[in-house]
């Protein structure tokens, strides 16, 4: 397997020294001032450390970016760097994506260490052009794209190249950083990158589950048919358990945005509020989303598109939560997120609500 | 009194030494236990010891008196028994008690298949072994007992076709109906077809009523039914089910199936039973195991609630390791998903059945079959040739299990409290007049002629 | 006369000390399987032929065509191959099994295994004349009284065989009781929690009620909130266990209780976990309305890898009338089966329960008593927390929840810091523990505590052992951050190594008998 790496010398820079995130040449020249250590660097060397002792033989060259974007990582660990791209000094993010673009083509599999930030820069460089896994280096980890630490990023690159890994879309989110420092926060679904999943090797199962269903999807899909009268909307929320609802029902929907099916078929896709709000006020309407990003954000982070007027047009009773208890299970007790923008709707969606989990199975779940 | 000198420490309770248990709280830095329970609420805290009869303390107290309790029972070992009816009097094999009575087997769980490597090949040697009785495939580790079998297999038959009626074709035992009916009843309608009164077989013509009023399941019929008789209309239910769109589930004895033909000979789709004839002692009724067998296809494997266990390679040439069959279901529409559940549920008693196969290979398989059909029939034709004695359904062929009718004055309970006071266990009670009497190859001819004798003197 | 060469002394005659940790190697047989040891013509034991003429009835489509394809081994070969798989086995027996939690695994008493070896449990047929049978039915009248008492509730029922089989049983007996007061149709909801056993769920949804799963809070207790959330016209039961898999009691049970009962619901108690609370807090006393408990787990039966077991219901007398039939009745002489109850659920097995795990319950109790069930509750209590001591001095591992608060018997651990700071998981640790000669067990699916490990020390392992199962778990743990390679390809010391299981994984490729991997993998 054609390993590649790229990493972003400034992600990580503004969070331990209190900046939020780390965009920007002024932000970096002020964490720098304030002692900031340039941390991607040392995390994606430990994460090839790891994966050598996992590699079988000898270990390949790593196609990668010059000095701080990745060759100075590869030697640190030991391994050889095969340069294919020299940046500019200091660096920039359009190095990020002009390194990412000329690695792409060149491997099996691109992996990057950085944080939110890099991972938007990565999708606009290759989009899903090639399979993709994230260091986690950076801030705070919105997407879905990292390892859950460097060494469990190596053992999902180990796996691939052992031919074992299947690959799945993961959300890529887009923090606007400003906006945060000012006290504002909004976040867009920005798309997907395809990453490496490590199978979970389910242990023998000793006594009393029932057999294992991970992905739930066809129960869940065959509970939201069941609960909508024939020829009510659907309104599915972008994320992976709302697409594959629509896939269970029939309907091709697109990756992203909001999209609407009336008895299985797709009425309109990728819809904008305002279209979104006239179309739920025309009739009986049902809303249905699930928790995307890595932080558990059911409204709110994108998927901004079903705004307080459309969740007031349909009505409290017309929202549907889905989610795997896969996916519940890795909010580790966290609870559900809302941020619609309209305080009081917030107050009035918090609390326990059920989510759907399966045919005739839900979860009351803590949503804050 | 317990007759042990007080204070003492428990076997079973190491750690009840006092010098012990106080150098243990002292380390997690608790005065007392009670603090471990702070969470327990004074509300429901129990202030007083349990009612419980006084302890056996000493080992040789305990067996005196539980020995004391057991001697009160009277055994098949000292009483010539003609019962069955879902449980068999058979000989257990030596080696196969020896096995089975290891405590490695005995007190192994659920490690993982290196460390308790012994236990996975033993079970997937066991399924194995029914697979070639049963010609099937894929077996699954053993469920609780023959009843869940049939319970299960047929919910999965109903996940397979979608339909909602089960047609129950061959004479039933009530208790095992009672169980079906209970376990299907949130998805499916259970029509019993009662058999031909004269000859005990199936009523073909009813079957075929319901099949084309369509919406059927699962065909299902026994092998022997709970009258004992091999129905002749088996391979023909197979056709009529299939050509209906509907799944045939056979439950089957195994003991049988070294001279009876396996259900998926005649067509079967789901083959399921109780392996308790297999080297299980009958233990007024405690070991059962169930299993269900398919095809290896897809659709079939899909619908186990159980896990099964493969056979893989493992990273030494040569050696054998085990798992669970596990995999990403292909969508089949939108199908409820959730196989029932899966629990502990009777893995050695599989393990048994195991061990008896391989110690009695096919010639035993094919002896004993023989044996206990020669047996059955001699009995059935010995009993036939008594004045106030019928044997209905003696037309057909049977195996172990037979139906007698008592033509005469006294009531089938009479004639077994009789049968009781000379040392002889009778058939089970069907009704007031019929019993369903049972040999095996336990039996000698010179039983079978004292059971004639002695019967010939009572319904005089 | 022999005399001793010159150059010895005591001190050559002396055995060092055993390491700390000991030099394990699980027997490895390399063990054909059994088709492959099959040589045509042996014979394993033979059976009495028949006396009188062979019966030719059976219609010829009906014949066994060709003989099964069983294997022919001699007597003596049968056995050696099964023994030696015997041993490669850790049982309780064998290791320090606090690794399976909630699974109970106590000392099964050898003497109770000769009791059911008695042909006064082995060879008794279920529909023999009671009078004939006396004994096995005071057994198990006895037991099913010592039960009720246990648990406070007024019936119990033995037939059920096990603990899921029990939980089906209560919640047939709760779908009864509401079809009998009509409220079957608008009752159709059961409320259960993410860490009680996952059964009640199942057994549930199998019993055709849809199911609501409740998470806990942030302390790891069932939350309150989101049970009143849950509840309303629509709920038949709450079906909990208590204290849960993470060995936390919730101290709030007889509110859940009151919740589900001023919604009209019954309330449910799964007892898998009583080993801690025996003799201190009842079921009945909490409310409830119904209760089950597994006999292999708290009463000792073994766990014969993975049964035969044994259920016990119990129900307060409302809900008698519904318990399986039949039931065990004394009449202040000799004891019955009554199978009239027309109310029944009817029967869950054939007959009345697995006999011999409910002898070796009865003889367990007996030999107990009550002090000795408090004595059993509480060492099981003391040794959690002590294991639990001794666990977290571990570098990597952590208890979530309760921080800083006792457990009741078992405890769910998690070693997410390991694996973030080594990429070794929960399950690789478990597997190289096989080395040192024991193992664990992680958790149910979905895995809410990540990288998990319950450990439940009950009451029959002694101090030593604790210590030495902890020793394990450091010396891995320690393995992980030093050289995780030796963990991550374990294990080495044990009957095999690492399995490839991604032919598990496919139709083409998987094979669950001897027949399949010839016809799929050997192509025959």
């Amino acid at each position: 397997m054609r390993l590649g790496l790229v990493v972003n010398p400034v992600a990580g820079l503004g969070g331990r020294v209190g900046l939020k995130g780390s965009d920007g040449e002024a932000v970096q020249a002020r964490a720098l001032a304030m002692g900031a250590r340039p941390r991607a660097s040392e995390r994606a060397a430990l994460a090839l450390t790891e994966l050598r002792s996992r590699l079988p033989g000898d270990a390949p060259p790593i196609l990668t970016a010059g000095g701080p974007m990745g060759a100075d990582a590869v030697r640190a660990a030991g391994l050889r760097p095969e340069i294919v791209y020299k940046p500019r000094r200091p660096t920039t993010p359009a190095d990020t994506v002009a390194a990412a673009k000329t690695l792409a083509p060149l491997v099996d599999l691109l992996v990057f260490a950085g944080g939110d930030g890099t991972a938007r820069d990565l999708l606009d460089a290759v989009g899903s052009s090639v399979p993709v896994l994230g260091v986690p280096t950076g801030v705070k980890m919105h997407s879905a794209v990292f390892g859950v630490s460097p060494r469990l990023a190596a053992e999902a690159v180990a796996v691939m190249a052992a031919r074992r890994a299947r690959l799945i879309d993961a959300e890529v989110m887009d923090l606007d950083e400003e906006a945060v420092r000012e006290g504002r926060v909004t976040a867009r679904l920005h798309g997907h990158l395809r990453v490496p999943d490590v199978p979970v090797r389910i242990q023998q199962r000793k006594t009393g589950s029932s057999a294992p269903d991970p992905a739930a999807i066809n129960g869940i899909a065959a509970e939201v048919a069941s609960r909508l009268p024939g020829p009510d909307l659907l309104v599915l929320g972008p994320g992976g358990t709302t697409r594959a609802i629509a896939s269970a029902l029939g309907a091709d929907v697109p990756v992203m945005g909001v999209n609407a099916l009336r008895a299985g078929t797709a009425v309109a896709t990728d819809l904008p509020a305002d279209r979104l709000t006239e179309l739920v006020r025309s009739g009986p309407s049902w809303i249905a989303v699930t928790p995307i990003g890595g932080q558990g954000f059911l409204l709110g982070r994108g998927n901004q598109q079903i705004s307080p007027e459309v969740l007031r047009a349909a009505g409290p009773d017309r929202l549907l939560i889905v989610a795997t208890e896969a996916k519940l299970a890795e909010l580790g007790g966290r609870p559900l997120l809302v941020d619609t923008g309209d305080d009081g709707l917030d107050r009035e969606l918090a609390g326990h609500r059920p989510v759907i989990t399966g045919r005739g199975r839900s979860t009351m779940y803590p949503i804050h | 009194m317990t007759g042990v000198r007080e204070p003492f420490v428990h076997p079973y309770i190491p750690n009840a030494v006092p010098a012990i248990k106080q150098a243990m709280l002292a380390e997690v830095g608790a005065a007392d236990i009670e603090e471990f329970y702070a969470d327990v609420p004074e509300s429901i805290r129990l202030h007083r010891p349990l009612d419980l009869p006084a302890p056996m303390r000493s080992e040789a107290a305990l067996a005196r008196h539980v020995g004391g309790l057991l001697r009160r029972n009277v055994s098949t070992r000292d009483t010539l028994s003609f019962l069955g009816a879902g449980v068999y009097q058979h000989h257990v094999p030596a080696v196969v008690d020896e096995v089975v009575n290891r405590s490695e087997f005995l007190t192994a769980y659920a490690g993982e298949p290196y460390e308790d490597h012994g236990r996975f090949q033993a079970l997937w040697e066991y399924q194995s072994l029914m697979g070639e009785l049963l010609e099937m495939d894929v077996v699954t580790v053993p469920v609780y007992d023959g009843y869940q079998a049939a319970g299960t297999g047929l919910r999965m038959a109903g996940r397979i076709t979608g339909a909602r009626r089960l047609l129950i074709t061959t004479a039933i035992d009530p208790g095992k109906l009672s169980k079906i009916q209970d376990y299907v009843a949130p998805v499916h309608d259970v029509i019993v077809l009662p058999v031909s009164p004269d000859t005990g077989l199936a009523d073909l013509d009813a079957v075929r009523t319901e099949l084309a009023a369509g919406d059927v399941a699962a065909v299902y019929a026994e092998a022997p039914s709970a009258l004992g008789i091999i129905d002749p209309a088996l391979p023909s239910l197979s056709r009529l089910a299939h050509e209906a769109g509907a799944l045939y589930v056979v439950g089957c004895n195994p003991m049988s199936l070294g001279v009876v033909a396996p259900p998926a000979a005649y067509g079967a789709d789901i083959a399921c039973g109780d392996v308790q004839p297999l080297g299980l002692h009958m233990s007024f009724g405690g070991l059962n195991a169930g299993f269900i067998a398919t095809r290896d296809e897809e659709r079939f494997v899909a619908e186990f609630p159980s896990r099964l266990f493969g056979v893989v390679p493992t990273e030494v040439e040569g050696e054998y390791g085990f798992g669970d069959v596990a995999y990403e279901r292909t969508s089949f529409a939108l199908r409820e998903e959730g196989k029932e559940w899966v629990g502990t549920a009777a893995a050695l008693n599989g393990i048994t059945a195991g061990v008896y196969l391989a110690v009695m290979g096919p010639q035993g398989m094919r002896e004993i079959g023989e044996t206990i059909m020669a047996n059955t029939r001699y009995a059935m034709e010995r009993l036939a040739a008594l004045p106030g004695i019928e044997v209905p359904y003696a037309a057909a062929a049977h195996f172990a299990d037979f139906a007698v009718r008592f033509t005469g004055a006294a009531s089938t309970q009479e004639i077994n409290d009789a049968l009781l006071e000379r040392g002889i266990f009778g058939g089970a009670a069907l009704s007031e007049t019929d019993a369903l009497y049972c040999v095996t190859e336990v039996h000698s001819k010179d039983d079978i002629d004292h059971l004639a004798a002695t019967l010939k003197e009572l319904v005089k | 006369m022999r005399t001793a060469p010159v150059s010895v002394s005591p001190a050559d005659a002396r055995i060092a000390a055993k390491p700390p940790l000991r030099r394990f190697h699980q027997a490895s047989w390399d063990e054909p399987l059994l088709f492959e040891l099959s040589s045509p013509g042996e014979r394993g034991v033979l059976v009495p032929g028949p006396q009188v003429p062979l019966d030719d009835s059976l219609p010829a489509g009906l014949r066994r065509q060709d003989p099964p394809g069983l294997p022919e081994l001699s007597q003596l070969h049968v056995l050696r191959h099964y023994l030696r798989l015997s041993q490669e086995n850790l049982g309780v027996d064998l290791n320090i099994d606090v690794g399976q939690g909630t699974c109970t695994m106590k000392y099964s008493p050898k003497i109770n295994d000769q009791f059911v070896r008695d042909p006064g449990v082995a060879e008794l047929h279920p529909l023999q004349d009671e009078r004939t049978v006396q004994g096995v039915l005071e057994i198990i009248y006895r037991l099913e009284r010592m039960l009720a008492e246990i648990s406070g509730m007024d019936r119990v029922s033995l037939q059920p065989g096990a603990g899921s089989a029990a939980i089906y049983t209560n919640v047939a007996m709760i779908r009864a009781y509401f079809a009998a007061c009509g409220e079957l149709e608008q009752r159709d909801e059961v409320i259960t929690t993410i860490f009680s056993h996952p059964s009640n769920a199942a057994c549930a949804k199998t019993a055709g009620f849809k199911v609501i799963t409740l998470y806990p809070d942030a302390d790891g207790y069932p939350d309150l909130e989101a049970l009143k959330a849950a509840v309303g016209p629509r709920t038949a039961a709450l079906l909990i266990t208590n204290p849960e898999d993470t060995g936390i009691f919730n101290p709030r049970i007889e509110e859940f209780v009151r919740v589900v009962h001023e919604a009209g619901g019954l309330a449910c108690y799964d007892q898998a976990n009583a080993n801690g609370i025996l003799g201190i807090t009842r079921a009945r006393d909490a409310g409830f309305d119904l209760c089950h408990f597994n006999l292999h787990k708290t009463f000792s039966t073994p766990h014969a890898c993975g049964g035969p077991a044994a259920g016990a219901c119990g129900v307060s007398e409302a809900l008698a009338p519904y318990l399986p039939r039949p039931t065990v009745e004394f009449d202040g002489g000799s004891y019955w089966l009554n199978d009239d109850r027309p109310a029944s659920v009817g029967k869950i097995r054939p007959f009345y329960g697995v006999i011999p795990n409910l002898v070796r319950a009865y003889a367990w109790i007996m030999s107990l008593g009550a002090e000795g069930l408090r004595e059993v509750a509480e060492i099981a209590v003391l040794n959690n927390n002590y294991l639990m001591k001794k666990v977290l001095e571990i570098r990597g591992v952590s208890a979530p929840y309760a921080e800083g608060r006792r457990r009741i018997e078992q405890v769910r651990y998690s070693w997410a810091e390991l694996a973030e700071d080594t990429g070794v998981h929960s399950e690789d640790i478990g597997v190289r523990a096989a080395d040192f000669g024991t193992h664990y067990w992680t958790s149910h699916h979905p895995f809410v505590v990540p990288e998990p490990m319950t450990l439940e020390p009950t009451e029959s392992y002694s101090r030593a052992d604790l210590d030495e199962y902890a020793a394990i778990l450091a010396e891995v743990a320690r393995e992980a951050y030093e050289d995780a390679e030796v963990v991550r390809t374990a294990p080495h010391n044990s009957t095999v190594h690492r399995v490839r299981p991604d032919t598990l994984d496919s139709p083409e490729t998987w094979a669950v008998t001897w027949r399949a991997y010839r016809r799929k993998i050997l192509g025959e």
